[in-house]
């Protein structure tokens, strides 16, 4: 597995379009989404065996527990209310899936954040796009959910038609694009801060006189790679919290 | 000054090289500069209501991080697409 890992290539940042390197495609960023997958079947399938204990005990059953507690209180509850805790296994899944392909970014040896390859983060924000419509289309009628989400309350009548453009682009085409590359763009820009940092401490390492910068290069890595865990977090929270909101727009929408 | 004149060189040579740095410099410190006040002013404000009001600090928070998702967006297309120019 580590063979796998360390050996298989990263996909250079020019070739982000071309698909795969190994056979069948088989590639670095297959194998962590490989891994989140089973991280994540795994904790909730060790975690919730033991039902009827009424102390939670161990870490996978406590961090299981304090997930789904999470994204109950602080993602659903939060935007859509009780209506929408029939999501909740749905976006559970969604955000420990993207937290731990995203927590690679910072794992010794791998070093990679899979999403900053945008093929993955496309894929979610598609099936949010679907599911949303979706929930629209069906809780609303399609007549009147066109209608909901192109006609915002209380505008004169004299924009309409613009506003009508507005909200078809921003609706049906930027929120998907924009769930997309802010996934994708953010764990981007992370892997490539970190590789900067640590290529500048490894070419100071060699040099001369200017080796007195290393601490201070070396003391931003760390401090980065503190960050990065925060940004790992976050990002799989907001992309979470976002597809709550967009489907809470589509079951109450605003009169 | 040797650095500089290894940079004459190599404009000398092929002078649209540089320029595509350039250009992916102005695009993505063009498009940081929006969402930076945008986000300053989220976070703030945030800030503020937090501080007059503790009670209310989880929704608020939640709140904020949606602003600073949707603010922050328009600085990621710039990011991308300094990539995704190419000379």
């Amino acid at each position: 597995m580590n063979a796998l890992l360390l050996a298989v290539d990263v996909p250079p940042i020019s070739h982000v379009t071309i698909w795969g390197s190994g056979p069948l495609g088989f590639n670095k960023t297959a194998a962590i989404y490989v891994f989140a997958t089973v991280a994540t079947i795994l904790l909730f399938a060790v975690g919730t065996r033991r039902k009827d204990a009424l102390v939670p005990s161990g870490i996978l059953q406590n961090s299981a527990e304090s997930g789904v507690g999470f994204v109950r209180n602080q993602i659903i509850m939060q935007t859509m209310g009780t209506d929408g805790l029939r999501y909740l296994p749905y976006l559970t899944a969604l955000f420990f899936f993207i937290f731990f392909s995203n927590i690679t970014e910072i794992i010794p040896g791998v070093q990679f954040p899979a999403n900053a390859r945008f093929g993955m983060p496309l894929a979610l924000a598609l099936l949010t796009w679907v599911i949303f419509n979706v929930v629209g289309v069906v809780r609303q009628g399609p007549l009147h959910y066109l209608k909901n989400s192109l006609i915002p309350p209380g505008v004169p009548k004299a924009i309409l038609p613009l506003v009508m453009i507005i909200e078809l682009v921003s609706t049906f085409l930027v929120r998907p694009f924009s769930l997309m590359v802010r996934l994708f763009a953010n764990m981007l820009a992370g892997h490539l801060i970190l590789v900067t940092f640590g290529a500048l401490c490894a070419a100071l390492f060699a040099a001369k006189i200017t080796v007195v910068i290393l601490p201070f290069s070396f003391l931003l890595l760390v401090a980065m790679t503190g960050f990065e865990i925060l940004v790992s977090f976050l990002q799989a929270f907001i992309f979470t919290i976002l597809t709550a909101v967009y489907i809470d727009s589509s079951m109450h929408p605003s009169h | 000054m040797a650095l500089l004149h290894l940079l004459l060189a190599q404009a000398a040579a092929d002078p649209t090289k540089g320029l595509t740095a350039i250009g992916r410099g102005i695009v993505y410190g063009g498009a940081a500069i929006g969402p930076g006040i945008g986000i300053g002013l989220v976070v703030g404000n945030a800030i503020t209501a937090m501080a007059r009001q503790p009670e209310s600090a989880g929704t608020v928070r939640t709140t904020m991080f949606l602003g600073i998702a949707f603010t922050e967006a328009l600085a990621l297309f710039g990011f991308v697409l300094a990539f995704i120019i190419s000379g």
